[in-house]
């Protein structure tokens, strides 16, 4: 856990792209569950942030 | 009197590569490539960039004279609060997760069935693969004769192994069976896309691996768990990708065997998004819904992408 966090504040690809992905995955989900329309409302954000943030990150060094 | 053939030298324009003599590598790379790249920009980044500013206005396409006024986020807001849009999303999620996975392990097990030698392999392959090159629009019309309730060899099969009347249900009709159908076709017709992909992943697995295996006393069920499936596993994944992606955009096979219907029961994202553009010209609003779309699906790429070439890399 510290590993990641400390991945996070250096800047390096790894961490980053988890987040990324993660972001990215809980977007699609909320875009498609079937439980709550404030989570489909947020999912284009979720989905969005995590995508453009995913692009920026995979430039960052290993 | 001057020598014809030094005439004719003359006469003849010089060759391209000698005009272009002075120019440098790079700059002769640039000129190949310069075409690809102004296409590319034409056809592909410039529509997205235009869609993207259309998605901030209410610009109507049938309505070109109109003055065209900035909505700001507007269009997003409305689909985003959509009780309709959100269970269009919930149905094209349902026949995305059914479809892959019906396609994947049908077509896992149908490539692992034919990556043995035995007589008649090759024309099996040829018939399992028919569907995949047959036209969506073909593939509907004919399953839409199978589906029919009076006529239909579906129907008619139904009657026979359970004893149900084949006229008391309808396979396209109400009665919840409508996206099970079109499950149905979809996997029909790309499960043999998904087989060539693993055939492919199961024949470049060299004997001696399983030689080696055996050797060492492992089990078959050992080997395919442990051999097989990881080796196999980049080309499932491609396969997925691309199945995955192409099944988000589905759309003429469903129109024609359903048109989104009965109801909106098999109204998948796709469907809607051509209404809305081309039916009821609300250009600037299908232009917000085709970017969420889009990034979706994007997103969704490179998570795979990158999954891939993790697994590629083991």
């Amino acid at each position: 856990m510290s590993g990641f966090v400390k991945g996070l504040l250096r800047l390096r690809r790894g961490p980053w792209e988890m987040l990324a992905t993660f972001l990215i995955a809980l977007g699609v989900f909320m875009l498609m569950q079937p439980f709550a329309l404030a989570l489909y409302t947020w999912s284009f954000l979720v989905t969005l942030a995590g995508t453009v943030m995913f692009i920026i990150v995979s430039h960052f060094p290993e | 009197m001057p020598n014809p053939i030094d005439a004719a030298a003359r006469a003849t324009p010089d060759p391209l590569a000698r005009r272009i003599r002075g120019l440098s590598d790079r700059t002769i790379a640039w000129l190949f490539v310069a075409p690809t790249i102004f296409l590319l920009l034409a056809i592909n980044i410039f529509p997205l960039i235009w869609t993207v500013r259309l998605s901030f206005t209410n610009y109507r396409a049938n309505r070109p004279n109109e003055e065209v006024e900035f909505v700001g986020l507007r269009n997003y807001i409305r689909i985003l609060t959509d009780d309709g849009i959100w269970a269009n999303m919930q149905t094209t999620a349902h026949f995305l997760f059914w479809t892959l996975f019906f396609q994947v392990l049908i077509g896992f097990t149908l490539a692992w069935l034919i990556n043995r030698k035995f007589k008649g392999n090759d024309l099996l392959t040829t018939l399992i693969v028919l569907p995949m090159m047959l036209s969506p629009a073909v593939v509907g019309n004919f399953w839409t004769f199978l589906y029919q309730p009076q006529i239909g060899l579906v129907n008619y099969m139904v009657e026979l192994l359970t004893g149900t009347p084949a006229s008391s249900f309808s396979m396209l009709g109400p009665g919840g069976y409508a996206p099970w159908s079109i499950i149905i076709v979809d996997t029909w017709m790309w499960t043999p896309f998904v087989m060539l992909i693993c055939l492919a992943g199961l024949r470049s697995i060299p004997d001696y691996i399983y030689e080696a295996a055996e050797i060492d006393r492992a089990s078959k069920w050992r080997q395919f768990w442990t051999l097989t499936v990881p080796m196999v596993l980049p080309f499932l994944m491609l396969a997925v990708l691309f199945r995955g992606i192409e099944n988000f955009k589905m759309f003429d096979m469903v129109v024609l065997l359903t048109g989104g219907g009965p109801g909106n029961e098999t109204l998948l994202a796709s469907i809607d998004l051509k209404r809305e553009a081309f039916e009821k010209w609300r250009t600037g609003y299908s232009s917000a819904y085709a970017i969420i779309l889009f990034v979706t699906v994007f997103g969704l790429a490179s998570i795979y992408v990158k999954a891939l070439n993790k697994v590629k890399e083991r």
